[in-house]
């Protein structure tokens, strides 16, 4: 079921305590920074989040762990210049990592949305990220089991929505947002503009309105009037 | 290992004597450089976060290279600047960059399918430690109060046909980089074929080490600052 939210509140307003959130995002490109200050207002805490990073600056992710609603993140890449929040929480033991390679956090993104109960891949075998877990010799290659990641709820952002949720993205802000809209049970996407139904090329398509539940328009979600960190 | 067909001509080979030998050891620019001049035209390439970034300044037009950047592009172009700048168009290292005539854009999943899939011809990496054998490590010290981030140097390492790694030869207190076998906490097993330094090239395999080139030594002296068997490049 397809609804349009007028407000960003109102779009995260069902994320109870205890989910699991998929954050889109590399970076702040493609960062749903709008519904997660709304995540942050609501309330909701004890999350397990899904980001490539583990927040940046004082802004979006950042925030949410500053606050303590972040219980656990799973990402490839915590640790850059401005992550002082994270470091903090994680040198006084007040939040939980699973440090994954960024292509094995992707497949296993998109492993989820596609009903994949798991897979081998080469990426990490011998290393200490694949410490306790299956491996085997597959085409003479050393290869790591991954399973699945699963979220409740994916909040991401796209450029264009048309009035059947299909969505466009712009650039490199796509990055995680197709998987990570497959792989939840309940997506919520900011976009900039939403055009009527039609109004999108069935062709150039990215994400089929399938995999999103709800829409809200935030306005400049996208585009040159941006920040860059 | 494959060595790209327009690099035969600088790889020397037979006795010692025949080594390419610079009088000095090269400088990060000149490192670059030779990276540049190494990469076989119309490649599809990956360069690393810092100093292999330096050598898409040496990319001649001419050799039509593609470059990749794993949050989702291929056809990547320079830094961007001033105007150009724009949020939503960034590489691996979070910098505005640009996109090239034929650029394209596509979701992580796709992106490290890219290179997990072996369709990029060569990554270019910077390394802690490279062993005899090509085993990398460049992501974690392993110092316990370190925090942990790999980003996607594992799926790099793993996926590219070729892994050239830019270091320098040795740490600042003068301790080969280049080593038996690895202290630091891996990124990948056996995935390194030439490690490209300010003192020489390397060629790694599972047959070890060989010397394609020395800059400002002798390969006796380069021997001398590195604990693993090194001989002269063989004949290709």
């Amino acid at each position: 079921m397809l609804n349009f939210i007028d407000t960003v509140g109102e779009a995260v307003a069902g994320i109870k305590d205890g989910s699991t959130v998929m954050i889109g995002g590399f970076g702040n490109a493609g960062q749903p920074f709008e519904l997660i200050d709304a995540l942050l207002d609501g309330g909701a805490t004890d999350l397990t989040v899904v980001n490539n990073n583990a927040g940046q600056g004082d802004q979006g992710l950042a925030l949410l762990i500053k606050e303590g609603r972040v219980k656990k993140m799973i990402c490839s890449f915590p640790r850059q210049s401005d992550s002082w929040h994270f470091d903090e929480k994680y040198r006084t033991g007040q939040i939980e990592l699973e440090l994954v390679p960024q292509g094995n956090l992707a497949e296993r993104i998109r492993a989820a949305g596609a009903g994949i109960g798991g897979f081998f891949t080469p990426t990490g075998y011998g290393t200490m990220l694949a410490e306790g877990k299956e491996t085997r010799i597959l085409d003479g290659r050393g290869q790591v089991f991954e399973t699945p990641i699963h979220a409740d709820v994916a909040l991401i952002k796209a450029l264009t929505a048309d009035g059947r949720g299909n969505l466009v993205y712009r650039k490199t802000a796509r990055n995680f947002g197709p998987i990570m809209a497959a792989a939840a049970k309940h997506t919520i996407v900011q976009v900039s503009g939403i055009v009527p139904t039609g109004g999108l090329d069935p062709e150039v398509i990215v994400t089929p309105g399938i995999y999103v539940n709800s829409i809200v328009r935030v306005a400049a979600a996208a585009g040159k009037t941006e920040s860059v960190a | 290992m494959s060595i790209p067909t327009n690099d035969q001509a600088s790889v020397q080979t037979g006795s010692q004597a025949d080594i390419q030998a610079s009088d000095k050891p090269l400088g990060r620019d000149d490192l670059a450089r030779l990276v540049a001049r190494d990469i076989a035209p119309g490649s599809f390439v990956n360069l690393g976060i810092g100093q292999p970034t330096l050598v898409s300044n040496y990319l001649e037009p001419e050799q039509n290279i593609t470059l990749h950047t794993e949050n989702g592009m291929l056809g990547m172009g320079p830094e961007a600047a001033g105007e150009q700048i724009d949020g939503d168009l960034i590489n691996a290292g979070k910098i505005p960059v640009t996109e090239l005539p034929g650029a394209s854009y596509f979701h992580h999943a796709d992106s490290f399918a890219i290179m997990r899939g072996g369709h990029l011809d060569i990554c270019v990496l910077g390394a802690f430690q490279v062993s005899a054998t090509g085993d990398l490590a460049n992501w974690h010290t392993g110092a316990p109060d370190a925090i942990p981030a790999v980003g996607g140097a594992m799926d790099l390492a793993t996926g590219a046909k070729d892994v050239f790694v830019m270091m320098t030869l040795l740490t600042r207190d003068g301790v080969s980089k280049l080593v038996e076998a690895c202290t630091y906490p891996l990124t990948g097993i056996g995935c390194v074929t030439r490690v490209y330094t300010d003192k020489a090239v390397f060629l790694t395999g599972p047959d070890g080490v060989q010397v394609r080139e020395t800059f400002g030594c002798t390969l006796e002296e380069l021997q001398a600052m590195v604990p693993v068997p090194l001989r002269a490049a063989d004949p290709s």
